[in-house]
């Protein structure tokens, strides 16, 4: 089915489907239609899984049609074992945030659903151009659904942090572009399969390195570069959170594998030791940030940042390991363990922000003093968010421990002290986590409001079970994922070993 | 055989979840039957392997599935079966199903534990045999393993379990407090651990214990440089982190913390993990790490100083509790550190024939104090106790088997696994051994004296409570019972397993110690047996310390209650020593709690707040808006305004062409 178009699809389907719920209006079914249109496209989705060959790192469902043919742009589809699990954890996502979003949203829900699924077919763009430009205009292009969702469903603040959230990234970006400008006259091609192979001197490849830097470093978002993801996080609805943590996050970390590797070797190997500076300071010092946060959702919102160094980390041991042992074996197990934590990011953030979006729909506050004894009104509710939570803390048997387990083991390859505190996770991470669970669902009922709850309903249940058979499968046996990673992950190892300079 | 070994650990997680998800549906009696019937099948199989591996000399090591394939490495789930393993998976399923049985009476009421407002009490009869299932399940994960991944899985699942299980009366903040705790100082060993973890992944590649350990010879010179110009050696490195991790899992000194408080859970876990199973993992731990800890004589020395202070401070703080649980904690402690002691000499075996007979007469002792709060009421206080023989005559005598074997009386069970350490202490050439021998050695004074002060409290002399509570005394169900006296048989029995275990080669293979620690070695060639143990019994120091203990305890007690008045108001600041705990408690919680909030509320405010939103974004925002404020002014709309800079402009350019240019 779908032969040669099929990442087509997987764009515009969604996109098409969310112009379909504009149309549709607030009055009739908009909501089962947006989620026929979501379920559709993750089921079509799963046929990139089930055709996908694991050997090799070449492009699969590849589709090339000239777009502006003066600057040699092209309409180029095409997916790896790096983006193809990327573009089911947003197909899957998306489903999800229909679900959470059916009885909470009752302000103008065509227009929620229709963003959501907007944003989703963009994503999906974002992780399957294999042309430069196409790349840039998705990535560009995502930032608006993201911006409405925030601007007119969120909280209080909200314009503060959409124009931040806007802001912020878009400076990131523009850099990319030069960068990307820059390249394509070097290379007179922007096809990112030629972006990879061209030629380029040190000084370039620094201001091209450090371009893409924060560009990625924005989204991921790495130290100190974040703060404006805690804000966007508060302010964003449930659903904004959710794709906003689980997916978005996901193209910085992509993008550092797609763009900074690859294109620029040597530049990544002479400024390794930043990003692993960045990346450590990101899971000690944002660690112990999210320990004295009062808002749940802040709290998350900074343990998703620490959580997200660990993938930078990952990605950057290849050079700290090649310096101390002379080779890169070895280095395939911190990438490895980078991907596997995005994924399980996705899974475990999705979660974490779900459980929150359930108590604010009951309480309207994010406040953690507002809550207590949970457990005694919604026991259901308090042993998912237990085990999201002990997910958080990368315990293992959860999908949480696979990515961490792999960075630390790596990082050691590469230094004690990386490796030292890297493991500090597993201290301050607990600590935060634990403490909120402690003070929200653990203790006596605190008050009068969390007397009156009520445990979640069948539609919550469905969607916090899903998301735990996931947490739980990937933790229990990550090998298909890592599989079909593997040759992919292979071969960036291969391009960032590869020198670039000119001679 | 593949299947039972599979099938062992699989039992009783299909129980927990059974009772777990559908407890509301299958009942109360549908809950207890099937995780009986779980952990009764991992137990019955657990024999069968232990015949199987002991009596037939199989053994077994293959992997159930690959979890991961990365490059060369290949991570798995599977099993590891030899002497140790199967010794281990019978203690553990077999105390388990005791307390599964035991657990029907002590959590028949739960429900009056819980407030009105909460629907906890609903299933938490269900909720809790749930748990205990899943722990059994984890626990073997944990001793089945082959490799170090499904190690850490084991060791931090089982950790969770303890967590749920502190705070299962989740409306008590002592409870709730207390279980993240024990989370916490769980995870500060599992740092070590991981490291350690790390680090042997590092030079050998592998995370199979058969490849590690083959692969050992040739890291074995190997240093590295942790601080500048310092080398270490790589296995002192790797056979301290793993200690870390044991030291959290074994509550050592200064991880110890977290298990007095774990008491705050119900009885039978207290028994179940916080006695006789989960905290001695650090123990089985080392012990199969032996090939690693035998290369490195620093980590050996801190294993039996870590252990010895253990031993004797912790049992010391066990003189001024009033808590009947606390006190059996405190001894807890106190044991684990004779277990790590005999760790240190290089006498694993000792070490972990300690851990299974302490795993039966502690179990014991745990369930016989649960008897005890039940027929109280949970009153828990021994000193609003006394004279509960006449009441309570099973509990009575188990406690007393119980008491006899953990004081190291000769005949039972503890006497002869605590005589070989103390014997194999001696025997240890180590630096620290002398420090290590006094400590352990003044702890059995310790441990009689503590644990014949309770048992005399509690069921000798006068009867301390009120009327009411005598008048409902009575000793509890069958079901709480029973288990008691089928844990008192080994609790007896299980010490003269002395001449196969230690002083046989029934470790032989599994259990490697360097010629370089004799202590063994001398024990082996001083003693062939039980009866020779307990022939010299008369004439080790040992013997008559317990005796002097045992004594002292009844006639402070029992004849001259005032002495320990006296006593106390003389020596009241060692009292407040001890009864503080060495003032742990206050320090951990000032520093490390105090100081992470302090640091984390600093970095939030300077860091976050000030420097990056407020100069950087924020500021750069400001400044913008500055410069477009200023540049608003020029401007001004006025059309004559405009022509008057256009002449300014050309003017400055044609004073350029013509005066500057040509030099350029």
């Amino acid at each position: 089915m779908f032969d040669g178009y099929l990442l087509s699809v997987l764009v515009w389907l969604p996109i098409l489907g969310g112009m379909l719920t504009l149309l549709i209006g607030d009055r009739f079914a908009t909501r089962p239609v947006a989620l026929i249109i979501s379920v559709v496209t993750f089921a079509i989705s799963l046929l990139l899984w089930t055709g996908f060959n694991a050997k090799g790192y070449q492009l699969q469902f590849v589709e090339l049609i000239p777009w502006i043919e003066n600057f040699k742009i092209n309409y180029h589809l095409g997916v790896d074992g790096i983006s193809m699990p990327l573009i089911l954890l947003n197909t899957f996502t998306t489903v999800l945030i229909v679900l959470a979003g059916w009885e909470v949203i009752k302000h103008k829900p065509s227009q929620y659903m229709a963003a959501f699924l907007i944003m989703e077919g963009i994503i999906n763009g974002v992780f399957a151009a294999q042309d430069a430009i196409l790349f840039y205009v998705f990535f560009e292009a995502m930032l608006i659904p993201m911006f409405i969702v925030i601007g007119i469903w969120g909280g209080d603040n909200r314009i503060y942090a959409t124009i931040k959230f806007f802001l912020y990234t878009f400076f990131g970006s523009v850099f990319m572009l030069v960068s990307l400008i820059y390249m394509y006259t070097q290379a007179n091609s922007f096809a990112i399969a030629d972006l990879h192979t061209v030629k380029l001197g040190m000084t370039p490849q620094i201001l091209i390195f450090l371009s893409f830097l924060i560009a990625f470093g924005v989204k991921v978002p790495m130290w100190p570069v974040h703060t404006w993801l805690p804000d966007a996080h508060v302010q964003a609805p449930t659903g904004g959170s959710v794709i906003l943590a689980a997916v978005m996050l996901k193209i910085g970390g992509y993008g550092f594998l797609r763009f900074s590797l690859p294109m620029v070797p040597d530049a990544s190997s002479e400024l390794a030791w930043l990003v692993i500076f960045m990346s450590l300071t990101a899971v000690v010092y944002i660690g112990f940030i999210a320990l004295v946060q009062s808002d749940m959702k802040k709290l998350v919102a900074y343990s998703s940042i620490a959580h997200m160094g660990f993938v930078t980390l990952g990605f950057f041991l290849l050079f700290p390991i090649i310096k101390a042992t002379g080779s890169s074996e070895g280095a395939l197990l911190g990438m490895q363990g980078g991907m596997v934590q995005m994924i399980s990011h996705g899974f475990i953030s999705g979660a974490m922000f779900l459980c929150i979006g359930v108590l604010y729909d009951r309480m309207h506050t994010r406040e953690i003093t507002a809550y207590g004894g949970i457990s005694n009104r919604m026991p259901w509710f308090a042993a998912f968010f237990v085990l999201f939570a002990m997910a958080n803390t990368g315990l293992p048997g959860t999908s949480g421990f696979v990515g961490e387990f792999m960075v630390i083991l790596a990082s050691f390859k590469a230094n004690f002290w990386i490796a030292f505190l890297g493991a500090t996770t597993l201290i301050v991470g607990a600590a935060y986590t634990l403490w909120l669970v402690k003070r929200v669902i653990f203790g006596a009922v605190a008050n009068d409001q969390v007397a009156k709850l009520n445990d979640i309903n069948k539609r919550e249940t469905l969607i916090l079970s899903i998301l735990a058979i996931f947490v739980l499968a990937v933790g229990l046996w990550p090998e298909p994922l890592i599989n079909v990673m593997n040759d992919s992950l292979v071969h960036v190892i291969d391009q960032a070993t590869t020198s670039k300079l000119v001679n | 055989m593949e299947s039972i070994y599979l099938a062992i650990p699989l039992s009783a997680l299909v129980g927990s979840i059974i009772a777990g998800l559908f407890g509301s549906v299958i009942g109360r009696k549908g809950a207890h039957t099937i995780t009986l019937l779980g952990v009764g099948v991992s137990c019955v199989l657990s024999f069968i392997v232990l015949k199987h591996v002991a009596i037939d000399g199989n053994t077994f090591n293959g992997d159930v599935y690959t979890w991961a394939q990365v490059a060369d490495t290949k991570f798995a789930i599977g099993f590891m079966i030899d002497r140790l393993t199967s010794m281990m998976m019978v203690v553990v399923t077999f105390v388990s199903l005791m307390v599964h049985v035991y657990t029907i009476g002590y959590m028949k009421d739960d429900k009056h534990n819980w407030p009105k407002d909460s629907r906890g009490g609903d299933n938490s009869y269900q909720r809790f045999f749930s748990y205990i299932s899943l722990f059994t399940f984890s626990m073997l994960m944990l001793v089945m393993s082959n490799n170090f991944m499904q190690l850490f899985f084991g060791w931090e699942a089982v950790g969770l379990v303890s967590y749920l299980l502190i705070g299962f009366w989740s409306t008590r903040d002592t409870a709730i407090f207390a279980n993240m705790k024990a989370f916490l100082v769980n995870r500060v060993g599992d740092f070590g651990f991981l490291l350690g973890i790390a680090a042997i992944w590092t030079y050998t590649g592998s995370v199979d214990y058969k490849e590690v350990f083959e692969r050992l010879p040739s890291i074995q010179h190997i240093t590295m440089e942790i601080l500048p110009n310092q080398e270490w050696l790589l296995v002192s490195v790797i056979a301290i982190s793993l200690f870390i991790g044991a030291m959290g899992k074994s509550a050592q000194v200064p991880l110890h913390v977290w298990l007095p408080d774990s008491m705050e859970g119900p009885t039978p876990i207290s028994a179940l993990i916080h006695a006789a199973t989960m905290v001695t993992a650090g123990i089985f731990m080392v012990s199969r790490m032996s090939p690693i800890f035998e290369m490195s004589d620093t980590a050996l020395n801190l294993v039996l100083i870590i252990g010895a202070t253990t031993a004797f401070f912790m049992g010391l703080i066990g003189i001024v509790q009033n808590d009947i649980k606390r006190v059996v904690a405190y001894s807890t402690l106190s044991q684990l550190g004779y277990m790590t002691v005999a760790l240190g000499a290089s006498a694993y075996s000792a070490g972990v024939f300690h851990l299974m007979t302490h795993a039966f007469f502690k179990a014991l002792l745990f369930l016989a104090a649960g008897s005890v709060i039940i027929a109280m009421h949970h009153e828990q206080d021994i000193r609003k106790m006394g004279g509960l023989k006449k009441y309570l005559p099973i509990t009575y005598w188990t406690s007393l088997i119980g008491s006899l074997a953990l004081i190291g009386f000769p005949f039972f069970s503890g006497f002869f696994s605590k005589d070989l350490i103390i014997e194999a202490v001696h025997a240890s050439t180590l630096p620290s051994a002398q420090y290590a021998y006094w400590m352990v050695l003044l702890g059995v004074f310790v441990t009689a004296f503590y644990s014949f002060r309770m048992f005399f409290l509690v069921f000798h002399g006068e009867e301390r409570m009120d009327e009411e509570t005598k008048s409902h005394l009575h000793e509890p169900s069958k079901v709480v019972v029973y288990p008691l006296i089928a844990l008192a048989i080994p609790a007896i029995l299980s010490g003269y397993l002395v001449n196969p275990m230690v002083l046989g080669d029934f470790f032989e293979g599994v259990i490697h110690v360097d010629e370089v620690h004799p202590a063994m070695e001398t024990l082996k060639h001083h003693y062939h047996g039980a009866w020779d143990l307990l022939t010299h019994a008369i004439f080790t120091p040992a013997f008559w310390l317990a005796m002097s203990g045992l004594f002292s305890a009844w006639f402070i007690y029992m004849k001259k209650p005032s002495i320990a008045r006296f006593a106390y108001d003389k020596f009241r600041f060692i009292h407040t020593i001890l009864d503080k705990k060495y003032f742990a408690d206050e320090f951990n919680m000032t520093v490390f709690a105090g100081g992470a909030l302090a640091l984390g509320k600093g970095l939030w405010a300077v860091g976050d707040r000030f420097l990056i939103d407020g100069l950087m974004v924020n500021g750069t925002a400001k400044v913008t808006g500055w410069f477009a404020s200023i540049s608003r002014r020029i401007q001004t709309g006025y059309l004559y305004h405009y022509a008057f800079s256009i002449i300014l402009g050309v003017l400055a350019i044609m004073t350029w062409l013509l005066f500057g240019a040509k030099y350029v």
